[in-house]
């Protein structure tokens, strides 16, 4: 398993916003899917630590996360942000500030085209992108890391339809050439039936079902 | 330097003329603002009739010590005032108290070192007095600052931490701009000093009767002081404070809501 969550229970600002959440997650592209509010971002910080649970335990590859080294962590497990989430500057200045975090000389035009984006895009200002562009950009910079697994936060909620299959079409492409696991939240059952193979749903803080998406949502249909 | 000049109660309740004319203002356009004006006025007459005795005493003793001491309460008393202007930053008293206790022996060691001022109470009191004044004003600012930056750009933070960056890569930004926040008062006050204001020390001297030339020499000194002062307090004061803003495993203590 690439993930697994066991009795994870987290508190925020008096308010519980997991309750015992147990899921595993396999390599793959897997979507974890529910309604607003649930917790389903909240999971995904855990998985790269940039929050912990109150109690219980994720693991990453079978390794409790917390005896995991946080930076190391999250070079390896890369979350791409919901916007707006880039850095004052240029879209080439973003993805050298990630390649530095990760001591990495970034092909910039390359990592561009595997974000879909011309490079061109290079010396553009990030504050002036349409936010499809921006979504690009921000995948760009997290590919600079060569991350073995890309956690995506909601990547295409801002987007219209072109736009959102666009990104879909992208994030299939990178899977197939860069052998890249995927972790997608989404609050759409139809992008997680189009983007994943495994499919965990999320209602209330809890995880209420998990298993490959098709079966799952076959199931759910009958 | 200056010579000796005599102020008798008279004079000074005869000034209160001018608060007459503060609180008559008030009334008149209903700002609200009379017992505001009359605390000022109280506070202020308690606050310096106190600190003056005080001050003589120190004089009367001639002793570092009691410098030291007064220096000390002031330190504590302007890290509780700032603190208040810091309500966002967590733990913000130990900061403030090491940034004012820095930015005071820091620069009145090196005034004493460098041969600008004799050791003695009669210049280590009222210097003391402006440094720590002004080193506060400047950390409440940065603070202030810091305390709108981490929480209102908490998502653009994230998203560096979230590249394996750590806490002081990502917070650096707002520390930077935080730092500008807290000196830039008083290097705008600097620029304009004799043109559109003059400054409190060469107004004092020149009623006190000294030669203009020495009344500019003096305060120069003290505004380039204060500059120093106020810089190595406001840095200070982010570097310590902004680490309260993560945990030890670079987690923003308080996330960005999802």
């Amino acid at each position: 398993m690439l993930f697994e969550l066991d009795g994870v229970w987290l508190s925020r600002g008096g308010e519980t916003v997991l309750r015992g959440v147990d899921a595993s997650v396999p390599v793959g592209a897997t979507c974890i899917a529910g309604p607003s509010g649930s917790g389903k971002s909240t999971i995904l910080r855990l998985l790269d630590r940039l929050a912990d649970p109150d109690s219980g335990e994720v693991r990453y590859r079978g390794e409790d996360v917390r005896e995991r080294d946080p930076l190391e962590l999250r070079r390896e497990v890369c979350l791409v942000p919901q916007l707006p989430a880039l850095l004052d500057g240029t879209v080439e200045d973003n993805i050298r500030f990630a390649a530095g975090c990760g001591g990495r000389d970034p092909d910039v035009p390359g990592l561009l085209a595997l974000a879909g984006l011309g490079a061109g895009f290079a010396a553009r200002d990030g504050a002036r992108l349409s936010v499809g562009e921006q979504q690009r950009a921000m995948l760009a910079r997290a590919l600079a890391l060569e991350p073995r697994v890309l956690l995506l936060d909601e990547p295409t909620s801002a987007l219209d339809p072109d736009a959102t299959a666009a990104i879909e079409a992208t994030l299939a492409g990178l899977r197939e050439r860069l052998e890249i696991s995927l972790v997608l939240v989404t609050h759409d059952l139809g992008q997680a039936r189009r983007m994943s193979e495994w499919l965990v749903r999320i209602d209330r803080g809890t995880s209420v079902a998990e298993g490959p998406t098709d079966e799952l949502l076959a199931r759910a249909a009958s | 330097m200056s010579t000796g000049i005599q102020v008798s109660l008279g004079e000074v309740a005869a000034s209160l003329a001018l608060v007459a004319v503060a609180i008559a203002v008030s009334l008149w356009r209903r700002t609200d603002l009379e017992e505001d004006i009359g605390i000022a006025v109280i506070r202020s007459a308690i606050q310096l009739t106190a600190i003056g005795y005080v001050i003589q005493a120190i004089f009367d003793e001639d002793s570092l010590v009691l410098v030291l001491a007064l220096i000390a309460v002031m330190v504590v008393f302007g890290a509780f005032t700032a603190r208040r202007r810091a309500k966002r930053v967590p733990d913000a008293l130990g900061p403030l108290i090491i940034a004012l206790t820095v930015a005071a022996v820091g620069t009145l060691g090196l005034v004493v070192a460098l041969g600008v001022f004799d050791p003695t109470p009669r210049y280590l009191v009222p210097v003391g007095g402006m440094v720590v004044g002004n080193s506060m004003t400047a950390a409440a600012v940065a603070l202030n600052r810091l305390g709108d930056e981490m929480t209102d750009r908490a998502r653009e933070i994230e998203a560096t931490l979230a590249l394996g960056a750590t806490a002081t890569v990502a917070a650096a930004p707002g520390v930077r701009r935080s730092l500008r926040s807290g000196t830039i008062a008083l290097i705008d006050s600097t620029k304009t000093t004799g043109l559109i204001f003059f400054p409190g020390t060469m107004v004092g001297m020149l009623l006190a009767g000294a030669d203009p030339t020495d009344a500019v020499r003096l305060q120069l000194i003290l505004l380039w002081v204060l500059l120093g002062s106020v810089a190595l307090s406001a840095l200070t004061a982010t570097t310590l404070a902004y680490r309260n803003f993560f945990t030890s495993a670079h987690q923003l203590r308080d996330p960005p809501a999802p």
